[in-house]
């Protein structure tokens, strides 16, 4: 087999800008070299069945990917000291330890306490004057209060977190200082916040995690402290821009939204659709490979970065019929939107649970919920990540 | 020698394939990607312990094959 020695263009598309036909892009090819637009050079997996053994592969190695030197700034630099950017068996170590705060029953168990912020934001938002700003007001505020509570965080905290968040997982255009600058003073704030929970344990993961370190000597103090950087940077930002997303497409497809609020039994079915559907990632976390990997025909040489496109996977007609079809009541469940393998998405039964609650309030409580500028005026934060949406105008009454 | 019991539950999976990834040689996804052991009964193994133990859905179950008591996933 031959190595492709031209890379093709590739820029990924904002939700709402027409999917560009990739085969066309890859002249039919499932697998390809391309050219980002900051100029890195990587291989491309398409389709669901190849996405799936690349992410379930272990010779695709997060780790190599996230190294010194290889690192892009934001959050690839971030995740080199998490378990994000590590490999079995010290991703393995680590992640046991939080595994079993967010398994399904153990998230299940929080759903009275989700249903109830979200009922709390609702009133407040109420309570405003029309239109008011759905990030700000209720997807943000959300799962970023459930993460603070789980952490055992100050709730009060949750503004300069978010703006840390923001300038690590957001806008990867800026300055390299200023995003190394966020990063130490996330890292600083959680190395002051051991401090106070170490002098004063609660019922809470962040005290589990340092009785841990503590009692049991089976992490690090800095893999503690990049382990709650990682639970609070990955439990909102993602979550809050889903529901943002998923709002879209529901203003989008008003016989869709009707049908759920004809039978809010439908939603935990519309989640997934909305996961499949919605297309929140951007460019996914770059993997490296550990020696020559076939795959989708082709022989990808080892060291090679290797991002797969998991768009392309929950838009593949060969695992959904007629897959560019929004449809609330299909089986999506396989979608492939948190991952698979050892980095499948930690919080990911925590995120169902929050978006079910989510659309169960707004959509029973807030029926006439709509956008109140044109969708042309929403603007995405220039990053590279996840789709971000600045502000989300919306107003709920007779106006 | 003691023997430890694998099976999942297939009703709980939910096709995370964390297993799979983790163990590849202990553990398969059938055509609807519900996990399931390559064998039913085998050797202790650190790293089948290690998949149970990091089951997004708890829906691998260890257990004694002589005594039927669950293996502790700590």
């Amino acid at each position: 087999m031959t190595v492709d020695s031209s890379p093709v263009k590739f820029t990924p598309t904002l939700p709402g800008q027409p999917v560009p036909e990739i085969a066309t892009i890859s002249g039919g090819r499932p697998v390809f070299r391309a050219e980002l637009p900051d100029g890195r050079i990587v291989w491309l997996v398409t389709g669901y069945e190849n996405v799936r053994q690349m992410i379930i592969d272990q010779r695709f190695s997060r780790a190599l990917a996230v190294a010194p030197g290889q690192a892009q700034p934001g959050f690839e630099m971030f995740a080199s000291g998490s378990i994000n950017g590590m490999d079995p068996p010290e991703h393995t170590r680590l992640r046991k330890l939080v595994a079993g705060a967010f398994t399904a029953r153990r998230v299940e168990a929080l759903r009275p306490r989700v249903a109830g912020i979200v009922n709390q934001l609702i009133d407040a938002m109420a309570g405003r004057p029309q239109p008011a700003d759905l990030v700000a007001g209720f997807s943000l505020p959300l799962p970023a209060q459930v993460i603070c509570e789980m952490l055992g965080v100050p709730a009060g905290d949750i503004g300069r977190l978010h703006a840390w968040s923001d300038a690590i997982m957001g806008d990867w255009q800026r300055d390299t200082d200023e995003i190394m600058a966020a990063l130490a003073e996330l890292y600083g704030y959680f190395g002051a916040q051991i401090e106070v929970k170490r002098a004063q344990p609660a019922d809470d993961l962040m005290s589990a995690l340092i009785a841990a370190r503590d009692d049991a000597d089976r992490l690090s103090e800095h893999e503690l402290t990049a382990m709650c950087c990682i639970l609070l940077i990955g439990g909102h930002e993602t979550t809050a821009n889903q529901i943002n997303l998923s709002l879209l497409l529901l203003f989008d497809h008003p016989g869709e939204a009707a049908r759920l609020r004809a039978d809010p039994g439908l939603i935990p079915g519309a989640v997934e659709e909305l996961l499949r559907y919605a297309r929140l990632g951007s460019l996914p976390p770059a993997r490296v490979t550990t020696e020559d990997v076939q795959i989708g025909g082709v022989v990808i040489p080892a060291g090679e970065q290797v991002m797969p496109l998991f768009g392309t996977a929950n838009r593949d007609p060969s695992a959904f019929t007629d897959p560019d079809r929004f449809d609330v009541t299909r089986d999506a469940a396989r979608h492939l939107t948190f991952g698979a393998g050892v980095h499948h998405c930690l919080g990911a039964q925590l995120a169902r649970v929050e978006l079910q609650e989510a659309f169960r309030g707004l959509i029973g409580r807030l029926p006439g919920l709509r956008l109140a500028v044109p969708a042309s005026d929403l603007e995405f934060k220039p990053g590279m990540a996840i789709h971000s949406l600045r502000e989300l105008p919306v107003r709920w009454g007779e106006s | 020698m003691t023997r430890w019991k694998v099976s999942v539950d297939k009703n709980v999976c939910i096709s995370s394939a964390m297993c799979v990834a983790l163990a590849p040689g202990r553990f398969v996804l059938d055509e609807q990607q519900r996990s399931g052991p390559v064998e039913a009964e085998i050797d202790p193994d650190e790293v089948v312990r290690d998949a149970a133990a990091s089951c997004p859905s708890e829906a691998i179950r260890l257990v004694d094959a002589d005594t039927g008591q669950p293996v502790d996933l700590d």
